[in-house]
């Protein structure tokens, strides 16, 4: 059999660190490389008779996710034990959710080139994050260390997992949905959504079958895919791994499997036989979280705009490109930059000046567009003087400049600098006869019909105006006289 | 009369009037608790609590508690004191925060003595599994004083304080008390913060006081209810804790639990209850035999719930961060292996690896969660009683204090010492223990247990009975 006579089937698994001022449970303040175990007490540490504490915040972030993630929200949801001992893990069970998540199922769309896709959701759920083991010698990897040291300060970090159904079947769909849900986690403010910083993670389950059939095969969860190529190359290695092992006769184990980016290595973690009896129950400390139905409802008439709403109504509504919108849309700032240009010019023209000249301009000194100088008027009337052709396309890059340079208004730069194009008809036939008695080998080669020549005229125009002549008006002159003469 | 007979109430009656000052009093009871015959203390903290008793004499104002020594058992986290929850793999741990219930206490002027020996991390009925040695019952000092609070029970019985804490999690506060001839209250589940005590069983534990009477265990529960921030358990208390001075039971009808007076009850024990009982219409209370249909299931619903709580709060003393650590391990698993296996003692084991039992896949249905339909049931059983009477009453333990090593080499017949304090904790309910009687010249125990939030009720009834009663016989098992 071959490849194109197999199906993959994927879930993925998300785990985003909250954006929350506090732990999970204690009161400790979140932090990223500060000395370690500078953010500890009792709670987090785990010393004898320390009891948690929900914080309100992360409940609050999880039920916004779940409106966001079309799920429904637990009425009561409850707290378990996830018992397993390991030295990152303090009191040797991870407070997490069991069978009574925050976020029951729910359906997420995301925007992909070929159009809106969606995919199942099966729950979100609250827990702690680990803390972080530090191994020292060896390379820094357990086997080889001389020892590991223990950092708490990212111990009880608070986490959402969302899981969701293996309804993929491409590792580029899986990718285009990471993107579609990481973005709509940061605009909502759930979570900072870094990847190369690990505070959000993603796994994926992999199996495959037979197309046309339904079942399921064996799965295998693929872990350490922390940007969106990685999972699309680690799904397709893995799914690739997985029919070459049923083609050659042998039968895909279940395993838990870490890939390696920069090899594109996949290696064994742990089998089904090594894995873990979490023996959970519910967690005795913690009393079940009962959201008050009525702020629940509040959180959801609160929701924003969602990203991927507000990208399909620029392509619908502005005419813009996928591609467009999906570079406008990121980060949000952005997206609210455009849109304040675009309601005050054409948006297709709005679109390519801030993704464009505005945005490269501005990173060359290390600024965005929403926190520089340069208002959204501004670039509105860069654009009206560009489309009314009062001033020419180099031009319009010179006022740009000249803008965020000192913040003035493009048309009073015109005029003070007299950047306005050259309108006198007369001025431009005397300027392209002389271009024409001057090159006369050219004009010859241009007569005898390389046309190519014409963008030579246009340049050496450009060059004696000042960028200040229309460049198409001077193509339709050169062509004439060169024909008249 | 000697200072440490006094009863705390005395004790800061005393002190308001100047007859006495707190350092007087402190010093009194910390040259019994230094001369301790019974093992009741673990830790005795001279130099801190002279020092507060100082503090608190110059105060312009006596604070509530005024002074009056207490202590405190070790399953409670007290910043800088040994804590070791009678364990070796605690041995030398100080922790970094004091446990909400006591800095409530000392908020309120009491002054910590020491702290009191117990089965080790609150696992037993006798104080024999303490990693210290046993604590002996000041009424006979060949007996044990009952478990698991023992040292905490056998302190105040042997005059070392006047008051002190412990912990019930399946009648480690009632139990022993009984066994010692005092008063034990266990209050509402959530009545008091457990932020800081060393969890056995989550679920179960609550902390109580011990005293020589019914209005001392109220001055204490009084200066610690209500909510804590610390913990999500607890509970906002509707109304204040009165101290309880009604000498009738006019219109309270009792329940006597018929299960719990007949087979497998000490035949001095069940008299010495059925006469205390009688005074209840005496007082103008009435009497009425209730049944509790699955409060026999309750030892073996406690039995597998205590456990798989107990196996996973106990995973956190890997000695990793403190206490224990096995030295010379060779990888991780050696490590955890040897550091918990030299820190935990035999009863401990039995518990973890019933627990962990009880929790695994595949079993998890049949033990764990059985065992939580069952206490459903056993709960409903209460609120049927509680329709029809206003307290229920039984002996609080089966038999009086027994010999020292008599149980020790079968679980069963330990685990039903708390026969008949179990069943009220799984429903969460408060309970008190007075004693009542003697029977073999020891002291019986008369348990009384309310609805939640009845305290206040359950107290006025302790308190008029015991009144009534009039226990006065004190320990003769010298030590003297």
């Amino acid at each position: 059999m071959s490849p194109s006579t197999w199906e993959a089937v994927i879930g993925i698994e998300i785990h985003a660190q909250l954006l929350t001022r506090t732990k999970m449970f204690c009161g400790c303040a979140l932090s990223f490389g500060d000395p370690p175990n500078t953010h500890t007490c009792p709670v987090c540490l785990a010393h004898p008779g320390a009891l948690p504490v929900v914080n309100r915040e992360a409940i609050r972030l999880a039920i916004i996710a779940g409106h966001a993630l079309g799920c429904e929200i637990s009425g009561s949801s409850v707290f378990s034990r996830k018992n397993y001992f390991y030295p990152d893990l303090p009191k040797a069970y991870q407070i997490s959710q069991y069978d009574q998540p925050i976020c029951g199922r729910g359906r997420f769309r995301y925007l992909t080139e070929g159009g809106e896709k969606t995919l199942g959701i099966t729950r979100a759920h609250l827990e702690e994050d680990a803390a972080k083991l530090i191994h020292l010698g060896g390379e820094g990897r357990r086997a080889n260390a001389d020892s590991s040291v223990v950092d708490f300060n990212r111990g009880g970090t608070p986490l959402l997992e969302i899981v969701t159904e293996p309804e993929l079947h491409h590792g580029s769909d899986a990718a285009a949905f990471l993107k579609q849900l990481r973005q709509t986690l940061v605009h909502l403010g759930i979570t900072d959504g870094s990847m190369e910083q690990g505070s959000m993670r993603a796994d994926a389950n992999i199996s495959i079958r037979p197309v046309g059939s339904t079942g399921l095969g064996t799965k295998t969860e693929l872990k350490n895919m922390n940007s969106f190529t990685y999972l699309e190359r680690g799904i397709a290695a893995e799914v690739e791994r997985q029919i070459g092992v049923v083609e050659s006769g042998d039968v895909v184990t279940q395993e838990t499997l870490h890939y390696e980016p920069a090899t594109g290595h996949i290696t064994s973690l742990r089998s089904k036989e090594e894995a873990h009896d979490y023996r959970y129950f519910p967690e005795p400390d913690l009393v079940p979280v009962v959201p008050d139905r009525a702020w629940v409802e509040e959180l959801r008439a609160e929701l924003p705009e969602l990203p991927i709403d507000r990208r399909e109504r620029w392509i619908r509504d502005l005419g813009l490109t996928f591609e467009d919108a999906e570079v406008l849309s990121e980060p949000a700032e952005l997206g609210d930059y455009f849109e304040q240009v675009a309601a005050l010019a054409p948006p297709k023209s709005a679109a390519n000046w801030v993704r464009g000249d505005l945005r490269a301009q501005l990173r060359e000194r290390g600024q965005e567009p929403w926190d520089s100088e340069v208002s959204p008027e501004a670039v509105a009337q860069i654009i009206e003087l560009v489309e009314s052709r009062a001033i020419s396309m180099p031009s319009a890059k010179s006022v740009l400049a000249e803008v965020i340079e000192t913040g003035g208004q493009p048309r009073a730069i015109v005029a003070e600098q007299g950047l306005g194009s050259i309108q006198d008809e007369s001025a431009l036939v005397a300027i392209v006869d002389t271009l024409i008695a001057n090159n006369p080998a050219q004009a010859e080669q241009l007569r005898d019909g390389k046309d190519k020549l014409v963008g030579f005229f246009v340049g050496q125009a450009m060059k004696a105006t000042q960028g200040r002549a229309d460049p198409e008006r001077i193509g339709q002159l050169i062509r004439e006289r060169v024909a008249a003469g | 009369m000697a200072l440490t007979d006094l009863t705390a109430e005395q004790a800061i009656a005393a002190i308001v009037s100047g007859q006495t000052s707190s350092c007087e009093l402190v010093e009194a009871h910390l040259a019994r608790t230094e001369r301790d015959v019974w093992n009741s203390f673990l830790a005795v903290d001279r130099a801190g609590a002279l020092a507060r008793a100082r503090e608190i004499d110059a105060l312009p104002e006596r604070p509530p508690l005024a002074g009056v020594p207490i202590a405190i058992k070790d399953a409670l986290s007290i910043r800088d004191l040994p804590t070791t929850a009678g364990s070796r793999i605690l041995e030398g741990f100080r922790p970094v925060y004091t446990a909400t219930c006591v800095a409530r206490l000392e908020q309120a002027g009491a002054v910590v003595i020491g702290k009191t020996n117990m089965d080790e991390f609150a696992m037993g009925s006798s104080c024999e599994n303490s990693a210290y040695g046993p604590t002996l019952n000041p009424w006979d000092l060949t007996r044990v004083p009952g478990g698991s609070s023992g040292g905490s029970a056998t302190s105040v019985a042997a005059r070392q304080v006047p008051w002190s804490l412990g912990s019930d999690t399946g009648g480690s506060i009632r139990q022993p008390a009984a066994l010692c001839g005092i008063v034990g209250l266990k209050p509402t589940y959530g009545a008091i913060s457990r932020y800081g005590l060393i969890a056995f069983a989550s679920s179960l534990d609550q902390v109580g006081p011990f005293a020589r009477t019914v209005r001392d265990s109220a001055l204490l529960l009084q200066a610690m209810v209500g909510r804590d921030p610390m913990d999500a358990t607890s509970l906002e208390w509707p109304v204040p804790i009165l101290l309880p001075d009604a000498e009738r039971l006019d219109g309270v009808r009792v329940g006597v639990i018929e299960e719990l007076m007949g087979d497998g009850i000490d035949p001095g024990v069940r008299a010495a209850c059925q006469t205390a009982l009688a005074r209840v219409e005496a007082l103008g209370g009435t009497l009425v035999p209730i049944k509790l249909p699955h409060a026999r299931y309750g030892l073996a619903t406690y039995y597998l719930i205590a456990p798989a709580e107990c196996s996973a709060n106990l995973a956190r003393f890997d000695g990793i961060r403190y206490g224990h650590r096995a030295e010379d391990t060779e990888n991780l698993l050696e490590h955890y292996e040897r550091t918990r296996g030299e820190g935990f003692g035999p009863e401990v084991k039995r518990r973890i690896m019933l627990g962990t039992f009880a929790l695994s896949s595949g079993y998890y249905d049949a033990y764990y969660g059985q065992a939580q339909r069952v206490r459903t049931l056993i709960i409903r059983d209460f609120a049927t009683a509680f329709a029809e009477v206003d307290l229920v009453a039984s002996p609080t333990s089966p038999t009086v204090a027994f010999p020292l090593g008599e149980r020790t080499s079968d679980p069963l017949a330990m685990y039903l010492s708390d026969v008949c304090t179990i069943p009220i904790s799984l429903a969460g309910l408060p309970s008190i223990s007075i004693p009542c009687g003697l029977s073999e010249g020891l002291p019986v125990g008369l348990q009384l247990a309310g609805p939640a939030f009845s305290e206040n009720r359950l107290l006025a009834a302790a308190h008029a009975l015991e009144t009534a009663i009039g226990f006065v016989d004190r320990p003769t098992g010298s030590g003297e």
